[in-house]
């Protein structure tokens, strides 16, 4: 073993290594949303081959209104820019102002929710109908499922950036950004899912 | 751009409140080192298990019927036997335990970019692989291969599948965890002034695997969640009884499986290329061929799947396709097992342990290698698709290869994880009657699925009856060769020779800090190694600047 005495580590370690280093937090996330991506990119991969080579059985319902998913789709798309403006807020040391921002994008979040509940209410179809039927339930239910964790994420960001007491503040802002890039990463996958499923 | 102070990273973990000792190896420890160990003894463990299975399979095998266990015993078995091999005990050791043991050192940091990510990562394995097995006694085990093809996977006990779903997602999300760390460790966490093209081969070949984890392991999660909606929910997408589609199972499945393959086999890859130079004392051959190699085989391994699929109506273009990228990948392969050997070719080779195991891999792994550009063309699969060729071939490439360069790997490093050497003569006991099993348990399986025997079957034509025998034979033969291996980490652990800090005389970081390491990895700075391979071609000057770059070089301390 070595004979260094702890002083002179400190020392040799402030010479040869930065103090600081990157934040690598986020670079982690969006690893992560690549491999969250993939799993979304698996299921659009299936539901396009059900598509083009399983034909659905004679008299299968597969008709979805359009309405609500438009409403749903301005929904998240403005909330993304709400939750842009949240962000901004707080690197300008705002806090009261980023809270209201998150509390709005939070509300529009839960809208998109509830939407997506009365739609799934209005449906004609059940998740063993048919193909179809099971892989519209299953990718609008997987990203509902994004959406609802998202919502979380806002919840306890808006409940950390009050002032004073947080634990989020300009300085520290890595949860507020990291829950952004989600957010951001969720609504992206929602504008794909709403070409592929609604519009294709 | 937030900055977080390192000394706040380093020291903020409650290392000082961790158990001390042996006990740490049970705790929820944030030390890559222990964490590396508690994967690697972990999978070895796992790997007892998973040997029992497969002896229990050759016992079976002996003769043509079944009469040592009934038949959806042996398919649950042989469901158990392949899914702990592949998920507890190759991918979580050769990227889990090595990975994490050796990448901080390599790129000159303290521990891994997530600790904390990392400790739950290890931990996610042992109760996956607990379920996994306690299945087998309390619902009876899944009964559809390790492939879980649907229909049968639907239609076999759901208990047992569904459990073997949720163990399988378990330690899929525990290799993508570990994917993303490692992807940050070495993209982020590079010793300032180490460059890309610096960096040890291992570096690169874990990177190419993380990719490939990140990209394709999800897939997976994915397709087992659409699985266990069948199941449980009696939807219908891949049922095609309700109209849905088996192909997509197939086709989802084999985007994770197939490169899955290669990430069993590339961390193997870049840890011969970490042992050879070592042993012989010259530099690793073609290193930039070598880097190009890797993420040559990375983007093609993400694009041959479906060569998993000729016989499953597959049109003739996609056929043509996968056969074509398929025999690709011979070539950065090919690449890399010419470096190797120009790597030994007039080396000054010690014929230890660890090296007659690597040599023992690119004898097994050439061999493996030429049957699966065989299998990848279409008229050849169709012929021997679904026999023991294709079983032959696998184990070729996963035992053969990526197994017996952990058994090279635990020689090369035992050392530097213990500080204690193993006894060399019970090595080379062992890998003579490892390389005589293996070799005797797989080679006559070609012959026996170029004339028909299909696999996954508890019976089979009594005229198969002798070279089953003799394939059982080095089973038994493979199954002894673990004992003089135990014994020897056992007894080396407390009776070993002192090995001092770098008994090979090797040149890559984590030989230039005492052994076993300290909590940090080195006492003093960090060193910096720009040249880990440079023995005798670099100038001497070269050398020496390495050397006093090093703190706690073994020399200084002698």
């Amino acid at each position: 073993m070595t004979s260094l005495t702890s002083a002179e580590t400190t020392s040799a370690k402030q010479l040869e290594e930065p103090k600081e280093h990157e934040d690598y937090r986020l670079f982690g996330l969006a690893t992560f949303l690549i491999a969250d991506g993939m799993t979304f990119a698996g299921f659009f991969a299936a539901y396009l081959t059900f598509r083009s080579v399983n034909p659905l059985p004679e008299g299968s319902i597969y008709e979805v209104e359009l309405a609500l998913p438009t409403l749903n789709t301005i929904l998240l798309l403005v909330s993304s820019a709400t939750f842009h403006r949240a962000g901004s807020a707080l690197k300008k040391n705002e806090a009261r102002l980023c809270q209201r921002w998150l509390l709005i994008t939070a509300s529009l979040g839960i809208a998109f929710l509830i939407s997506q509940m009365f739609e799934y209410f209005s449906l004609p179809f059940g998740l063993t109908d048919n193909l179809y039927a099971s892989t519209f339930y299953a990718l609008t239910g997987f990203h509902g499922l994004h959406v609802t964790l998202g919502a979380i994420m806002i919840l306890i960001v808006w409940w950390q950036t009050r002032f004073p007491g947080g634990r989020i503040t300009s300085q520290n802002n890595f949860p507020l950004e990291a829950a952004e890039l989600y957010w951001h990463f969720v609504d992206g996958i929602w504008v794909v899912l709403f070409i592929i499923l609604y519009l294709l | 751009m937030t900055f977080v102070p390192s000394s706040e990273i380093n020291n903020n973990s409650p290392q000082s409140l961790q158990p001390k000792g042996w006990l740490r190896y049970f705790s929820f420890s944030l030390d890559h080192k222990v964490i590396g160990l508690q994967y690697l003894v972990c999978g070895f463990v796992f790997y007892l298990i998973g040997g029992a299975l497969a002896s229990a399979i050759r016992i079976e095998l002996t003769s043509p019927i079944s009469d040592f266990m009934a038949r959806d015993v042996y398919n649950q078995v042989l469901t158990l036997h392949g899914t702990i091999m592949i998920f507890l005990w190759i991918v979580p050791v050769v990227n889990g335990a090595f990975g994490n043991y050796l990448i901080p050192f390599y790129v000159g940091a303290r521990d891994m970019a997530f600790p904390r990510l990392n400790a739950v990562a290890f931990w996610m394995i042992p109760p996956a692989g607990l379920m996994l097995i306690s299945s087998y006694f309390i619902t009876g085990a899944a009964q559809s291969g390790w492939t879980a093809y649907p229909p049968l996977s639907i239609t076999t006990p759901a208990a047992g599948q569904i459990i073997w779903i949720i163990s399988v997602l378990l330690l899929g999300g525990s290799s993508i965890f570990g994917g993303i760390n490692f992807l940050a460790t070495i993209l982020k966490l590079r010793r300032p002034g180490l460059k890309l093209m610096q960096l040890p081969m291992y570096c690169w070949a874990m990177f190419g695997t993380s990719i490939l984890v990140v990209l394709s392991t999800p897939v997976l999660a994915g397709t087992l969640i659409l699985l266990s909606f069948d199941i449980v929910a009696h939807t219908g997408f891949f049922n095609p009884s309700l109209g849905g589609n088996v192909i997509v199972y197939q086709h989802l499945f084999w985007f994770y499986s197939h490169p899955a393959v290669y990430i069993m086999v590339l961390p193997a890859f870049g840890l011969v290329s970490e042992i050879l130079p070592v042993h012989c004392k010259k530099p690793l051959f073609g290193y930039t061929t070598m880097v190009y190699s890797i993420m040559a085989i990375v983007v093609l391994g993400l694009v041959v799947w479906a060569h998993h699929m000729f016989t499953s109506g597959t049109p003739p273009w996609m056929r043509l396709f996968f056969t074509i990228a398929t025999s690709f990948i011979a070539v950065p392969t090919g690449i890399k097992f010419f470096n190797w050997v120009a790597t030994l070719w007039g080396g000054k080779i010690s014929l230890n342990s660890a090296v007659l195991f690597s040599c023992g891999f690119i004898i097994n792994f050439v061999l493996g290698g030429i049957t699966g550009v065989a299998l990848a063309q279409v008229p050849f699969d169709i012929h021997v698709h679904d026999t023991y060729f294709v079983v032959a071939h696998f184990h070729y490439i996963v035992y053969g290869g990526s197994v017996f360069v952990i058994f090279s790997s635990i020689y090369h490093w035992y050392p530097k994880f213990t500080g204690k050497m193993l006894n060399e003569n019970l090595g080379r006991f062992h890998f003579l009657i490892t390389f005589v099993g293996f070799n005797l348990c797989f080679a006559p399986q070609h012959w026996l699925g170029l004339n028909g025997m299909p696999r996954r079957v508890a019976e089979y034509d009594p005229q198969f009856t002798f070279v089953n025998q003799l394939s059982s034979l080095g089973a038994l033969l493979m199954a002894i060769s673990t004992i003089p291996f135990l014994w020897n980490i056992i007894q080396s652990i407390f009776k070993g020779e002192v090995a001092g800090d770098n008994p090979w005389e090797g040149l890559t970081p984590e030989w230039l800090t005492s052994s076993p390491p300290p909590v940090e990895n080195w006492n003093g700075p960090a060193p910096l190694v720009t040249e880990p391979y440079g023995y005798g071609a670099v100038k001497k000057e070269a050398l020496d600047e390495t050397t006093t770059n090093k703190t706690e070089s073994p020399k200084q301390t002698e």
